[in-house]
């Protein structure tokens, strides 16, 4: 039915993976989008300077969903210089300025076709980005400017 | 209504606040399909199919004829008000007073005098809050709203109850079919708020308030009253006596006019009662260096260039819609959006807002399994265009335990077809996201 919403997407997003609590995270960030009313938690498990275990809870549309559920996948194990380098990429191909990663990842990039919902998309590495310490806020991520 | 040749036959829906009129039954102009050549952007391809407009809630399309009549002005008249004495200053000022004192016929106030332009329903709601809230609303005073409200009646009370100290009380909304809990209305009116503004159409439930009832209860108790009226004042025939209101406010653009140009009503001698909310040009009477006086409503409220071309603009939409006739157009619209609640009632998951009977031109649905913004994009792809999110409506949602809805608005230049397009494809993402 549509370019945006590939079978990959629509698996991630009825089931994603990683979803829960982590009892032992070492960061944990809450990311929203008021305009949606997208909400996703993050947990990261960090030890040695690598992500060892990362769950997410929350409630969004699809793109928001699986996008979360495929980034919990890509950046489990991943040292945190490696997941950032990620999320850069990641950033940068849903908003077509740069090349999607490979694998599953890449069914993320129809969304640089519909910009109100690279949002959506972006959540969920946005609240990586922060748990990461990458960005300082607080441990409160909004997409809203302003 | 055959037979009364010449004589105006009018009943009174009062529960809802709208007049039904013989005048419009006399020479009806076909709605849906056969108007639909008036308004150009109807006529185009969307993702490579006829575009399906079903958005009239957050704005209407423009006829020609208020299109023309924008271009028309500039063309020829373009020129400042009030402040020139030649022609075409003349000529422009003419036309915006005009537009002034068709907005006061069309909402039955007794003069011009009572109506000030003003960006939209929201700018108005702002003045009223800023000016008469100013003046009349301090430390304790309770300002009275419904829990359906629209962030535009929402947000300016808050601004003002910060400013004030005053609090905000809510009536409550009964349950999913989103109607106004009329005890607690009682309950709270008799504890004298200082004023109670509410919907008169909620644009996320499609609910009509019984405004009429609201605004006499509320004079039993010497409460103020502002209708917000920008989803109504396309659909019912309004009449500020019969409502029984203290100020009304409403937008051009839902109704066929252009954008950025709206309108309060306030109840004679209270808007000259009020101080002015901006300062500017053409709004005063004299300016000296220690002291400025003002002149009267509606002047004072409309500081520096107004919306010329607009207002004239919303005159010539506000015509073209009285011609049309605004029961025929409810009923339109009525019946397009009934036929959209029980069609759309039979899909799998579907969650459908609003009262089952007696309820606005809009539906507005939530589908399990499928989030607002993913309907939109999908429907989009079938060249249908719906409104998914809160609706500015955020505390609503939350109450009912939403985050957002998708929601199908008619106008009635809206066809039999289009709810057969609607009905269809919101059945076939329904099958989307549960295969």
């Amino acid at each position: 039915m549509s370019e945006l919403y590939q079978e990959i997407i629509l698996d991630h997003a009825k089931r994603p993976m990683n979803k829960g609590v982590l009892p032992d995270a070492t960061a944990t960030v809450e990311a929203d989008n008021p305009t949606c009313g997208d909400e996703v938690t993050l947990q990261l498990k960090v030890a040695d300077g690598r992500i060892e275990d990362v769950k997410f809870t929350g409630q969004g549309c699809a793109i928001c969903i699986a996008s979360a559920s495929m980034m919990t996948r890509a950046v489990k194990g991943k040292r945190n210089d490696e997941a950032g380098a990620l999320f850069q990429q990641v950033h940068d191909g849903v908003q077509g300025t740069g090349e999607m990663p490979k694998g599953e990842l890449g069914a993320l990039g129809g969304v640089k076709d519909f910009p109100q919902r690279v949002k959506c998309a972006l959540l969920a590495w946005e609240a990586l980005r922060e748990a990461l310490g990458m960005r300082k806020s607080g441990g409160v991520v909004t997409t809203e400017e302003g | 209504m055959s037979g009364v040749s010449g004589e105006r036959m009018v009943s009174l829906c009062p529960k809802l606040g709208f007049l039904l009129d013989s005048r419009d039954m006399h020479s009806p102009r076909p709605l849906g399909a056969e108007i639909r050549n008036e308004f150009p952007v109807l006529d185009q391809l969307v993702q490579g199919k006829p575009l399906v407009y079903l958005d009239n809630a957050a704005t209407t399309q423009k006829p020609l004829r208020v299109i023309e009549a924008l271009s028309r002005f500039y063309e020829r008249d373009n020129s400042n008000v009030h402040r020139g004495l030649h022609e075409l200053s003349n000529r422009a000022t003419a036309q915006y007073e005009q537009a002034r004192e068709i907005v006061a016929r069309y909402l039955g106030a007794p003069s011009a005098e009572t109506i000030v332009f003003t960006r939209g329903t929201t700018e108005a709601i702002n003045l009223v809050a800023n000016s008469w809230g100013g003046r009349n609303v301090s430390a304790g005073d309770v300002i009275l709203l419904t829990e359906m409200e629209h962030h535009s009646n929402i947000v300016p009370w808050q601004l003002l109850a910060d400013r004030t100290g005053a609090r905000i009380e809510w009536v409550p909304v009964l349950g999913d079919e989103g109607l106004l809990d009329m005890a607690a209305v009682r309950e709270t009116l008799a504890r004298r708020p200082k004023i109670f503004s509410f919907v008169h159409i909620s644009n996320s439930l499609g609910t009509i308030n019984p405004a009429p009832e609201l605004c006499a209860l509320a004079r039993e108790y010497g409460v103020t009253t502002l209708i917000d009226a920008a989803q109504s004042a396309g659909h019912l025939r309004l009449d500020v006596a019969e409502l029984g209101c203290d100020f009304l406010a409403f937008s051009g653009h839902k109704l066929c006019g252009p954008t950025g140009i709206g309108a309060l009503y306030g109840r004679a001698g209270l808007l000259n009662a009020m101080p002015p909310w901006q300062g500017g040009g053409d709004m005063i009477a004299r300016v000296g260096y220690d002291k400025t006086t003002f002149k009267t409503a509606p002047h004072r409220f409309e500081a520096g260039t107004p919306d010329i071309a607009g207002a004239i603009g919303l005159g010539v939409a506000l015509e073209y819609v009285d011609e049309l006739g605004r029961e025929r157009i409810f009923d339109h619209d009525a019946a397009l959006a009934r036929e959209a609640y029980t069609r759309l009632e039979g899909i799998p998951g579907m969650r459908l807002l609003g009262p089952r009977e007696t309820r606005a031109g809009l539906v507005s649905f939530a589908l399990e399994g499928a989030h607002a913004h993913d309907v939109v994009t999908l429907a989009n792809e079938e060249g249908v265009a719906l409104r998914g999110g809160h609706h500015c409506t955020q505390p609503l949602m939350r109450k009912l335990g939403l985050t957002s809805t998708a929601r199908a608005s008619f106008y009635f230049y809206n066809t039999q077809e289009e709810v057969d397009r609607l009905v269809e494809t919101v059945a076939k993402i329904e099958r989307f996201f549960s295969k």
